[in-house]
């Protein structure tokens, strides 16, 4: 009886830290991206080569490079812990999923972990070929034909591979192999969230396409959150 | 006190030590039965190879910006002629053949001039300039079935996986590399490059024969915009491409070109395809 008391004992504490250990702590970091300054505008893509593609907007769509919301914010920022992520070795078995659609990438910016699994689709009644020009990590280049099934690869080293189609010179996009899975990517609005940290000292990484990479040192303790905003300087060319 | 043939023998031994890079272990490689040592490699590659390659074999030698498409960079390890899949590696038989041959349409010549023993040594070389070589082994080699039977129904069927997989979009419906996104191709190094042009010439890239041909679109070529099939293309929907591009090469006399020759539609094919008469058009008939 007692042995037994003692087990039950034993497991319920068990139990009790198992789930004090996995829950996700409550901090985390929200906040905003803006510019300042005249950003470039943005050119229509002429997709008239390509008349599977240019049929399905009614008016041509423009390039990504600098995309911005209402009240001077930046979209398409990948923000993210660049250090002291407690989570730097160990990659989600989730694929993340990259679409080739309408002759345009979605997104336009990825982040995945290293050795995290990217599925690539093909949406289009057009072939593309997925050319990630790596210089980090390894450079291939592959084709895949409409109906093709997804191609699944990873990413072994943290590094910001631009990715382009060859046969369609407008496609080019960007993965961001990290070695966190805390990031944020700025949408509607440049607001972003990295939810779920534990108490301690990180760098804040954001990271535009044009406008370069920006550091904020931030302390979290507790279930805090703590406000971040970033500013880039625009450029008109 | 040194005396000046002392002096001038340390600045001589000084001069010399700056390209031994501080290497511990000495690489080998093995290709057609040779054992390639990294010493000798080193000797040859700074006699024949680094006004291209560059001293450190960073594809910025001394000829470098006169040439196009830029001289190989070591040391990011990335090549287009493999018999290894997209993303891989090379094996050592790969790079020997690559320096046997030479590269067709660029300024790489090839070397059969130097020894078996010397380009086998070469690589050794060649491979202490990227650490990739230390941590990863070359990709397995891609499997090539036996050619499937050269048919007319063979050359036809090639013709729809041309379509199929809008080879022409880069090599032109002709194959005269004039396909509509030819002109906007770029290669790893940011540089303009040509897709090929089947209708001049005989030699490809990486090879002469049908089974290099198979290899270039099973494999891809890194480094440019040609990108692999392997995941997409069936090996004999592969053979069959393989013969229709042969009656692109619409000049060299082969084996795919004398059979097509004899199908109405191929003929027709043919005649359209080569040029006939002058520069000045005096020679056309009417």
């Amino acid at each position: 009886m007692r042995t037994r008391l003692a087990y039950i004992g034993a497991f319920t504490a068990l139990a009790v830290l198992t789930i004090a250990v996995a829950r996700p702590s409550g901090g985390s970091v929200s906040g905003k991206v803006t510019y300042e300054g005249t950003p470039a505008k943005q050119k229509p893509i002429d997709m008239s080569k390509e008349p599977s593609c240019a049929k399905q907007y009614s008016t041509p769509p423009t390039t990504e490079t600098v995309v911005t919301g209402p009240g001077n914010t930046l979209e398409n920022v990948i923000v993210y812990i660049s250090a002291g992520a407690p989570d730097e070795s160990s990659a989600p078995a989730q694929a993340v999923k990259f679409d080739q659609k309408g002759c345009r990438y979605i997104p336009h910016v990825l982040a995945l972990h290293v050795n995290q699994p990217l599925e690539v689709v093909n949406d289009d009644q057009t072939s593309h070929n997925i050319h990630p020009l790596a210089k980090v990590n390894h450079e291939w280049n592959k084709s895949q034909p409409p109906g093709a099934p997804p191609i699944v690869e990873k990413f072994e080293k943290p590094e910001f591979i631009p990715v382009k189609c060859n046969v369609h010179p407008w496609m080019h996009g960007t993965f961001a192999v990290l070695k966190t899975s805390h990031y944020g990517i700025s949408h509607d609005g440049g607001a972003f969230t990295l939810p779920n940290l534990p108490t301690g000292k990180y760098t804040i990484t954001a990271w535009h396409e044009a406008y370069g990479e920006q550091n904020q040192d931030v302390t979290i303790s507790g279930n805090e959150t703590k406000t971040v905003n970033f500013v880039f300087k625009a450029k008109p060319y | 006190m040194m005396t000046m043939a002392n002096k001038l023998s340390v600045i001589l031994v000084a001069i010399l030590a700056v390209p031994s890079f501080a290497i511990g272990q000495q690489a080998e490689s093995h290709a057609a039965k040779f054992n390639g040592h990294e010493g000798a490699g080193k000797q040859l590659y700074y006699r024949y190879c680094w006004g291209c390659h560059g001293f450190r074999g960073d594809g910025n030698g001394e000829n470098a910006p006169y040439l196009n498409p830029l001289p190989r960079n070591f040391v990011a390890a990335t090549f287009k002629c493999r018999s290894t899949p997209t993303g891989t590696l090379p094996t050592d038989q790969d790079l020997y053949n690559a320096i046997n041959r030479g590269f067709n349409t660029t300024n790489m010549p090839s070397w059969i001039t130097l020894t078996d023993q010397n380009r086998t040594d070469l690589i050794s070389f060649i491979k202490t300039f990227s650490p990739r070589w230390k941590n990863e082994k070359p990709g397995d080699v891609i499997n090539i079935p036996p050619e499937s039977k050269l048919t007319v129904e063979s050359i036809k069927h090639g013709q729809e996986v041309f379509q199929k997989l809008e080879c022409w979009k880069c090599h032109g419906q002709e194959g005269r590399g004039d396909g509509p996104s030819a002109s906007t191709l770029t290669d790893s190094n940011d540089q303009p490059i040509r897709p090929y042009n089947f209708s001049v010439g005989s030699r490809f890239k990486c090879g002469v024969t049908n089974q290099d041909l198979y290899k270039i679109f099973m494999t891809g070529l890194d480094g440019t915009p040609m990108p692999s099939f392997a995941d997409t293309m069936k090996p004999e929907d592969a053979w069959d491409l393989v013969h229709f591009l042969r009656t692109l090469q619409v000049y060299l006399k082969t084996p795919e070109l004398a059979l097509w020759q004899t199908t109405k539609e191929g003929a027709e094919q043919i005649a359209a395809r080569r040029v006939s008469g002058t520069a000045t058009g005096s020679g056309i008939k009417q």
